[in-house]
């Protein structure tokens, strides 16, 4: 039962390089996650992954899935260490996305590059996270949840009508590749430059959040979570730790649009929906909440369980010709893929998978998530 | 605007007293009519009924476990197809029927049928996803709630596909009144007076008969009610019925008013609907009833105002600055306490 609690736990480094790691623990995620980049392809090459499709197919996936991974763990901040539900976390990846293509398309003929976008994309998310939060944190966790819903909905409502600057139903198209010397040219059949893009930009994101995690700001996420009266009584701003939680999670989730626009150089608000809420939302209770590594992994296998595995299903059951299993569409599950995830997590095992190491009260009062954790 | 001005008047007279209340309601009405015309009027009338219908099962639902009740929207979607099945596959009925006595007893089935069984189907949510919940942080049901919602959903897309589909329009949309000048539909009539019915009975349900009482104490103090009697499981078991019955009456109705549906319907109704739930104070089943017409005049007013795209977006500014100014909506008393 531990390891299956701790899976990483018996892996056990050499002594001279564990200590090392211990003292660099931000060195250590971004070598974590180099590792991880370079065995996820080779994994790939792999007989049962192999097969499925080609190693350039599986490294676009991971892409797509480390973009997922870099929502969840933003959305984490927000849920799963200050105790917030926010409901419409797209509307932060759409503003991302939006704020790089209106500036870098053919819409109104600018190239503005992508790079110093990328900063500007989050900080747009950020302060409409502010802008959003300033008014609203004060309410009850609840009423909070419908806020941010609607908010959800205002964000696709107003992209597609504002169409002079969002290119209404159609959205925009034509936006432009990054560009950087050294590392290849972007393209759409080229895949890799891509792919070592957007794991640096994990490992960024991972070790800006496990850093915060572990500072002043982070414990009072945390204090906020466990018991927001005994925060307060305690001397932390309630209101300015929570705006700092949404800013983040919002700026995470502009950083994330930004590259998600540059990869498919279009954005429409159709990309923007309710599903991406909640399938976000649901990587985030399958991982466990509070925990950074957790989460990216549910990310992870929420999304190469839908875009891979149910389209294998679906070719697998054709070509054997079963009488009905062959009739049915397996892609359509993956929404009942989300909800059974999230009813079956929060009746089940309402921790995650992989939870977090602190014990969280706010969603296990009968399961202390790991009890031999030491800090 | 109108309508906003005459919110405001609303608000000021929930405070002031009872008998201001109906006045200002019906000043605001007047108001409406006058500026946007009988048909509109009507229109609004019926979308509201429907609303309101909605928002109750979300206000008597918040009220008794401080649930919001995210699969409340997609039962009423699942009512919609649940009516579809009666009306047109047990019925046999494809279209309008001209002949009262028939007419009458095909309605009486289709409203029985759907209401018992969205009854069932909502208890049985609350039976296997909520119930085990009871003591779990807040925020657990609210996640069980949304995955509840998907799950719902792609049952019916699954059970349908993802089409749209015609609902038999029972109702004979040939028969109208001429008042003024004006046509006004008799279903709009019907559906505005079968609802206000429904409303009445459920005040005179709650207000009148025990388990009425019951499922007041149970909302105030569940502790406390347990203590003085009160079968808990069964009270909220019971709200679960009647709400989810009142959802399955707004699906007929649905149904017959607009004769299509899908499977994606339960979202945006669910969600203006909860919003008519908080304006009118969430807990409060007559503020609910009174928020649900009132959306439905702010979206008839955007649409008579030219931009009617912008609806949705309206609706949910309104949620977001009322939460914020006024959490307690219109009527609502009981302040829950924060986070």
């Amino acid at each position: 039962m531990s390891a299956l609690r701790r899976p990483l736990a018996r892996l056990r480094l050499p002594a001279p390089l564990a200590a090392y790691f211990a003292r660099h623990r931000s060195l250590a995620i971004v070598a974590a996650i180099a590792a991880i980049g370079v065995a996820l392809p080779l994994l790939s090459l792999v007989p049962p992954f192999g097969l499925l499709q080609s190693t350039n197919a599986w490294t676009n996936a991971f892409t797509i899935a480390a973009i997922y991974a870099m929502l969840a763990i933003g959305l984490n901040v927000v849920v799963g260490f200050a105790g917030l539900l926010d409901l419409g976390y797209a509307a932060f990846f759409a503003l991302g996305g939006y704020a790089y293509a209106v500036v870098a398309s053919p819409l109104f003929g600018l190239d503005v590059p992508f790079w110093p976008m990328l900063i500007a994309g989050a900080v747009i998310a950020a302060i409409f996270g502010v802008l959003l939060g300033a008014p609203t944190l004060r309410l009850r966790g609840d009423y909070l949840a419908i806020v941010t819903l609607g908010f959800g909905e205002i964000v696709p409502i107003t992209l597609l009508n504002a169409d002079r600057f969002t290119g209404g139903v159609i959205g925009i198209g034509g936006i432009d590749r990054p560009a950087l010397p050294g590392l290849g040219v972007f393209s759409i059949i080229d895949p890799w430059p891509y792919y070592v893009l957007v794991l640096s930009m994990l490992a960024i994101v991972v070790v800006v959040v496990k850093r915060l995690e572990e500072s002043r700001v982070g414990r009072a996420w945390e204090a906020i979570r466990e018991d927001e009266l005994a925060a307060e009584s305690s001397g932390i701003n309630t209101v300015v730790s929570k705006l700092q939680a949404f800013a983040v999670g919002a700026a995470i989730a502009g950083f994330a649009g930004v590259f998600n626009a540059a990869k498919l150089t279009i954005v429409s608000p159709q990309q923007f929906g309710f599903v991406v809420s909640v399938s976000t939302l649901s990587a985030v209770v399958l991982g466990g909440m509070g925990n950074v590594v957790g989460v990216g992994i549910g990310a992870f296998v929420i999304y190469l369980v839908q875009s891979i595995f149910l389209k294998q299903l679906n070719i697998l059951f054709d070509q054997i010709q079963l009488p009905i299993i062959s009739g049915i569409d397996f892609l359509q599950f993956q929404y009942v893929l989300y909800g059974v995830v999230l009813v079956l997590m929060m009746l089940k095992r309402p921790q995650g998978i992989y939870p977090a190491r602190r014990r969280m009260r706010t969603f296990s009062d009968a399961a202390p998530a790991a009890k031999g954790a030491k800090r | 605007m109108a309508a906003q001005g005459e919110a405001g008047q609303v608000n000021t007279a929930a405070r002031r007293g009872a008998l201001t209340l109906p006045l200002a309601i019906a000043a605001f009405l007047a108001a409406a009519l006058a500026w946007m015309g009988l048909e509109q009027f009507v229109n609004a009338l019926t979308l509201g009924a429907i609303y309101a219908l909605i928002a109750l099962g979300y206000t008597m639902v918040y009220g008794i476990i401080e649930l919001i009740n995210f699969a409340h929207g997609d039962v009423f979607m699942v009512s919609t197809f649940v009516t579809m099945f009666v009306s047109s596959t047990l019925l046999g009925q494809k279209s309008a029927i001209q002949d009262l006595p028939l007419l009458g007893a095909s309605l009486l089935i289709t409203f029985a049928l759907t209401i018992a069984f969205m009854a069932v189907v909502g208890a049985v949510i609350e039976r296997f996803a909520y119930r085990p919940l009871r003591r779990a942080p807040k925020l657990a049901p609210l996640i069980t709630a949304i995955g509840v919602s998907f799950i719902l959903q792609n049952i019916i897309q699954y059970l349908v596909g993802p089409y749209g589909y015609n609902v038999p329009q029972l109702f004979p949309n040939t028969w109208a009144v001429d008042l003024e000048g004006v046509r006004v539909p008799l279903l709009n009539i019907f559906i505005i007076a079968v609802s206000v019915s429904l409303m009445i009975a459920l005040q005179l349900f709650i207000s009148r008969t025990r388990t009425g009482r019951a499922m007041r104490t149970t909302s105030m103090d569940r502790d406390a009610s347990a203590i003085m009697g009160v079968n808990i499981d069964r009270t909220i078991m019971v709200t679960f019925l009647i709400g989810s019955g009142l959802a399955g009456a707004a699906g007929v109705i649905h149904g017959l008013y607009y004769g299509n549906t899908n499977f994606q319907v339960g979202y945006q109704a669910g969600l203006k609907s909860f919003t008519a739930a908080v304006l009118g104070g969430i807990g409060n089943t007559a503020g609910a009833a009174l928020g649900g017409f009132l959306i439905a005049f702010i979206e008839v007013a955007a649409v008579v105002l030219g931009f009617s795209r912008w609806g949705g977006a309206v609706v949910f500014s309104l949620l977001v600055v009322f939460l914020v100014f006024r959490p307690t909506g219109l009527l609502g008393s009981h302040t829950g306490d924060r986070a």
